[in-house]
């Protein structure tokens, strides 16, 4: 359903400086609204939250309703204290959960 | 401006030239009374302000399915200035709710960005709740076509 | 404005203001004034048309559409159809079939061997005496070479596999050889085509995207019709093919739906390609 998400964020940065993060993961978000050829439901199933934290304390976080369209593109922004890695969590309706981590650099 | 004859032909054949295709015009109204239920569940008892809160979204969306939107709240984002969360609001879709984030002191600033489904031309609502319990309200009118054939 | 009229009156006069707020975007029908950078890479939108188009200029879909749909192309990371090229790029180096190859085994680093090919294809395939476009040549590798099946039309492996190899040729201007075999001949026939009126609106491709492009078709502004970013990335559908947007545009006028991948469609895919000459390929374009 889902595959390796995207992750865009600077190597590097100052300390205290506020950086600009975009994900982006392969989801079709299925909605629960929509029928299949023989006109029945399709059941929803959808990313419904997804986290960022960085070195464990939480940086920003998201709940997902099926609004939100196919492949869940977010851009946000963390302020940066001191080096460390980012944790992303994407979590789906049937449990599944997608992770991947970010290293940054701060001087 | 008065209206000639004329205009009034035009924009009659306009409207019927939509009504022909089947172009919804306006929000459905049967989701804003949910909406309005969703707001004041988010606003727990504050009356939404407006102000501080900005909700980007485009005039015309080329197709329902993906329409980005941006929120910004003003916010030093530290002590007392905190923006605790933001909901995105659409009260013409099956469902009002279409996300709602989380900021932390961490986040440096209460900004976001998505991606959004709109079922129709309606209005998007940004609602924004600070620390000190005060909600803060932004709305937009996007209004959606409906394609031809997208060539 | 000052209207005087019982409310019913002043009702439809709103509605009609808001539906001229709408048609107010097909007054302004002409392609943007744009300029298209990919990740800061300048990519060519407007381009010398080939001699024998009634057009002085080739222009991308891309100028057509809204600039919110425009900003989605611009960075390789917001393109949701770069999902799809990175998942092409895994099959590119997955083992497949009896023969224990991946596409890699034989053709290394795509950046390398399939630069170029986004920008060439369809060729002259000797083998069945037809024009041969990316999708058949890649399941003729599958099946000559690989030991294994074909892909079926659209299946979601062809799809990615499809964008990641074209997505080799990003910003490459557009260039056919008509002169290997038979070429020229399909392309004749692919021009046939484009101009004959079928199906019960009695539409061509000419009508639409020859002598109305800038206008507007229902909600829709029609562009010239382009190929160059295909596989492209649709709002509507997602990751869709060049045969699949053919056959989705010769429905609408309501003619009897092509098979991906015929004779008449290779034809029609050689002959629109050319037209496109001189364009950058997109692959994965974003568009509506």
């Amino acid at each position: 359903m889902a595959s390796k998400p995207r992750i865009k964020l600077p190597k590097s940065a100052a300390a205290g400086e506020v950086i600009t993060i975009k994900t982006l993961i392969s989801h079709t978000m299925e909605s629960g609204q929509r029928k299949d050829k023989e006109g029945n439901p399709i059941p929803r199933q959808i990313i419904n939250t997804f986290t960022c934290e960085f070195e464990g304390a939480k940086v920003f976080e998201c709940e997902l309703d099926p609004a939100i369209s196919a492949n869940p593109y977010f851009e946000f922004n963390a302020k940066v204290e001191e080096s460390g890695t980012f944790k992303f969590t994407w979590v789906d309706d049937d449990g599944s959960v997608y992770e991947t981590e970010q290293d940054i650099t701060v001087s | 401006m008065q209206m000639t004859r004329r205009q009034m032909l035009a924009y009659s054949a306009a409207t019927a030239g939509m009504a022909a295709v089947g172009f919804s015009i306006g929000p459905a109204m049967a989701a804003v009374e949910e909406t309005e239920k969703a707001i004041a569940e988010f606003a727990g008892g504050a009356t939404p302000e407006t102000g501080r809160i900005t909700l980007t979204a485009p005039e015309i969306a080329e197709n329902g399915n993906t329409v980005p939107i941006s929120v910004e709240v003003d916010s030093a984002m530290s002590g007392d200035d905190l923006v605790e969360s933001v909901t995105i609001l659409a009260e013409g879709n099956p469902n009002p709710e279409v996300c709602t984030f989380h900021f932390t002191e961490m986040s440096g600033s209460a900004a976001a960005t998505t991606r959004m489904r709109l079922a129709q031309t309606q209005n998007v609502i940004a609602l924004a709740k600070m620390k000190d319990g005060s909600v803060f309200m932004d709305k937009k009118l996007v209004k959606v076509t409906i394609g031809g054939c997208g060539g | 404005m000052t209207i005087r009229m019982k409310n019913r009156g002043a009702l439809i006069a709103t509605a009609a203001c808001v539906a001229m707020a709408v048609m107010a975007g097909a007054v302004q029908a002409e392609p943007v004034d744009d300029s298209l950078t990919i990740d800061g890479e300048p990519i060519t939108v407007r381009a010398s048309a080939p001699e024998g188009l009634p057009f002085d200029e080739n222009l991308s879909g891309w100028l057509y559409r809204s600039a919110e749909t425009r900003q989605l192309e611009t960075d390789t990371f917001e393109n949701p159809g770069m999902l799809a090229v990175e998942r092409g790029e895994e099959i590119w180096n997955t083992v497949d079939g009896t023969a224990g190859k991946s596409c890699a085994s034989c053709h290394n680093d795509a950046a390398e061997t399939m630069k170029g090919v986004g920008a060439s294809y369809p060729k002259w395939d000797a083998d069945s005496a037809r024009p041969i476009n990316v999708e058949l040549q890649i399941n003729k590798c599958r099946e000559e070479n690989m030991g294994a099946e074909a892909y079926k039309f659209d299946a979601p492996e062809q799809k990615e596999l499809t964008a990641f190899i074209k997505h080799q040729s990003l910003g490459m201007p557009v260039k056919l050889d008509l002169d290997q075999g038979d070429l020229q001949e399909w392309w004749e026939r692919g021009k046939d085509l484009y101009y004959l009126r079928t199906g019960q609106l009695n539409l061509a491709c000419a009508s639409c995207h020859e002598k109305n492009n800038g206008n507007f078709i229902r909600a829709d502004h029609l562009s010239q019709g382009q190929v160059n970013g295909f596989p492209t990335y649709r709002l509507k559908t997602g990751l869709t093919s060049v045969h699949n947007r053919f056959k989705g545009c010769i429905r609408d006028t309501r003619a009897v739906i092509p098979t991906p991948f015929s004779d008449d469609l290779m034809a029609l895919e050689t002959y629109v390609t050319w037209r496109g000459t001189n364009l950058a390929v997109e692959t994965p374009a974003v568009r509506q």
